[in-house]
């Protein structure tokens, strides 16, 4: 028999997080070493019996048994949660307690208060994300850096930094709290950089940058299920990541070659994902609020519904940008904008719309940036201009991946004839 | 063809690193139950065996008097963590299945060792 794929990663967040609201935030260390216990003896029994009929059901048995068991014998000697505290020295109480930890509705707001606590506005987006990875999702320090190309080390000391404040806060996150909004907004920004990590991500690896991908869907799921204020966000926010998660098969073609937007096999385009995206779009279409996510989900909606590159609606795009321009301007907005008028307007459109990015500096170290520009003047015509754009973004590019793709369009400044087929369909942008 | 028991044993702290992150440890499970599920195939399974807790109780008599304590592995680094029992034609191809067991891969150890028998 074989268990459900990441089902260990999945279930180490459960149990931490239960296992937290036992023990108090302070000894959330005490939680990680339980559960990582319950790990080691789910080895060791299913290694010789097999795999139960419920492999997680024998997790969350065994973790709440390590967890009775810590609790009586160190009553006296350790602080622990004010809600535990009062039915210590009632065995009978403490069990029940216990198990109404362990219970489907607590556990799911224990992770949801977790990571609303890993968001904590002392910590840099970066750990927040490390933070979450490590204790919602199970990934360890090495595994964490092989996603970000980071050291160990480095990850190590942010997660440790990320815990002690975590520890301190003395109490996890409560969802009913007067804060919970402002605080919302950075949990669905921390997820939403999760998954641009793993679908524009440095990793060579794509299997990794897939799991990023499949824990921030994961986990925005897990707030969706929540009632929480101003969830027709949390949808888009999801809608968002589903009509992105729909493309990755084709982002990458059989010798792994990144394939920008206009040259991806859109068969290889996952339908299920796409009705799913644009059924949570719907959903997210409820309220009043129209936020980046809303815009940049209605984006991939427009791309989506589009059977081939030349059939896309460039107008509503441009409209589209132009509005998320009015309400989250950022120079990767302003670039994509400038993508979408070349191909409403034609090239010259986008090369001055490019030329006229308020903070294009901000965009000096950004491949994609001299990359449009090459897209743009190589379908002018201009061949050597596109080509020192192109060698210019070369020089920036970030990983093997980018390199590859930029030496490509390198080579085709020199190959191509102008007015080719394949020159009029290229552009720089970088999805 | 003999009966051998393998018996399975690590340290605490092996036990823990072995482990690893959840991944890991998924992943040295599939291992481990690909490696029984060989031996099953290659005839050698006699037994599937039993895990073991790893705290418990000793009882010792070796200083003349009657001792219950906790733990068996007061003095012990290794910890017992279970066995199986396979049949091979003799020791040294009892050792050779052990090589492929995860356990040694995973830092722990595998004793090897003949099942006494009526039979002389």
């Amino acid at each position: 028999m074989n268990l459900e794929e990441h089902l260990f990663r999945r279930e180490s967040g459960r149990l931490v997080a239960a296992l937290t609201r036992i023990f108090g935030v302070h000894n959330l260390a005490l939680a990680e070493d339980v559960a990582q216990d319950a790990f080691c003896r789910a080895l060791e029994v299913w290694n010789l019996r097999g795999i139960p009929d419920n492999p997680a059901a024998w997790l969350m048995t065994t973790a709440k048994h390590r967890a009775l068991d810590v609790l009586r014998r160190e009553r006296t000697a350790r602080a622990f949660a004010d809600e535990i505290a009062r039915s210590l020295d009632a065995d009978r109480e403490l069990t029940s307690v216990v198990d109404q930890a362990f219970a489907f509705d607590s556990v799911r707001d224990e992770q949801l208060r977790m990571m609303f606590s890993c968001c904590h506005p002392r910590l840099p987006e970066e750990t927040q994300i490390a933070l979450i990875l490590n204790i919602l999702c199970g990934f360890g320090a090495l595994e964490i850096a092989s996603a970000f190309l980071a050291g160990r080390a480095a990850i190590e000391k942010r997660i440790s930094r990320g815990k002690k404040t975590l520890a301190a806060t003395r109490h996890l996150f409560d969802l009913s709290d007067a804060q919970c909004g402002r605080r919302l907004s950075a949990v669905r920004r921390a997820l939403y950089l999760l998954f641009n990590e793993g679908y524009h991500g440095a990793s060579a690896e794509t299997s990794i940058r897939a799991e990023l991908c499949g824990e921030a869907m994961r986990l925005t799921a897990l707030l969706g299920q929540h009632p929480l204020p101003a969830s027709t966000e949390t949808a888009a926010l999801a809608a968002l990541m589903y009509l992105h998660a729909a493309r990755l098969p084709s982002r990458l073609d059989d010798a792994g070659d990144l394939k920008s937007l206009f040259d991806q096999d859109r068969s290889k385009w996952d339908s299920h994902l796409v009705a799913r995206g644009l059924e949570l779009l719907e959903q997210s279409a409820s309220g009043t609020d129209v936020s980046v996510y809303h815009v940049e989900a209605a984006i991939a909606a427009a791309h989506a519904a589009a059977p081939t590159a030349a059939d896309t609606d460039w107008p509503t795009i441009v409209a589209l940008y132009d509005r998320l321009m009015s309400i989250g301007p950022s120079p990767v907005v302003a670039l994509n904008r400038a993508i979408a008028v070349a191909e409403r307007d034609g090239p010259e459109s986008g090369i001055s719309a490019l030329q006229q990015m308020a903070d294009r500096d901000r965009l000096a170290k950004y491949p994609f940036m001299p990359a449009a520009l090459g897209e743009l003047e190589l379908r002018r015509g201009n061949r050597d201009d596109a080509r020192a754009h192109f060698e210019a973004a070369l020089k920036l590019a970030r990983n093997e991946t980018e390199r590859r793709y930029l030496h490509i369009r390198v080579r085709a400044c020199r190959e191509l004839e102008p007015g080719s087929d394949l020159l009029m369909k290229r552009d720089g942008h970088p999805v | 063809m003999s009966d051998f028991i393998l018996l399975f044993r690590a340290t605490d702290a092996g036990r823990q690193a072995a482990m690893g992150t959840p991944e890991r440890a998924q992943k040295s499970l599939q291992t481990w139950l690909n490696w029984i599920t060989d031996l099953e195939a290659k005839g050698h399974l006699k037994e599937r065996g039993q895990p073991l807790e790893p705290t418990g109780k000793l009882v010792d008599g070796r200083n003349g008097r009657k001792v219950i304590t906790d733990g068996p592995y007061a003095e012990a680094k290794d910890i017992l963590l279970g066995f199986i029992i396979v049949q091979a034609k003799d020791i040294d191809e009892a050792a050779q299945l052990s090589l492929a067991c995860p356990m040694v891969d995973g830092g722990g150890s595998v004793e090897v060792r003949p099942v006494g028998s009526l039979d002389v």
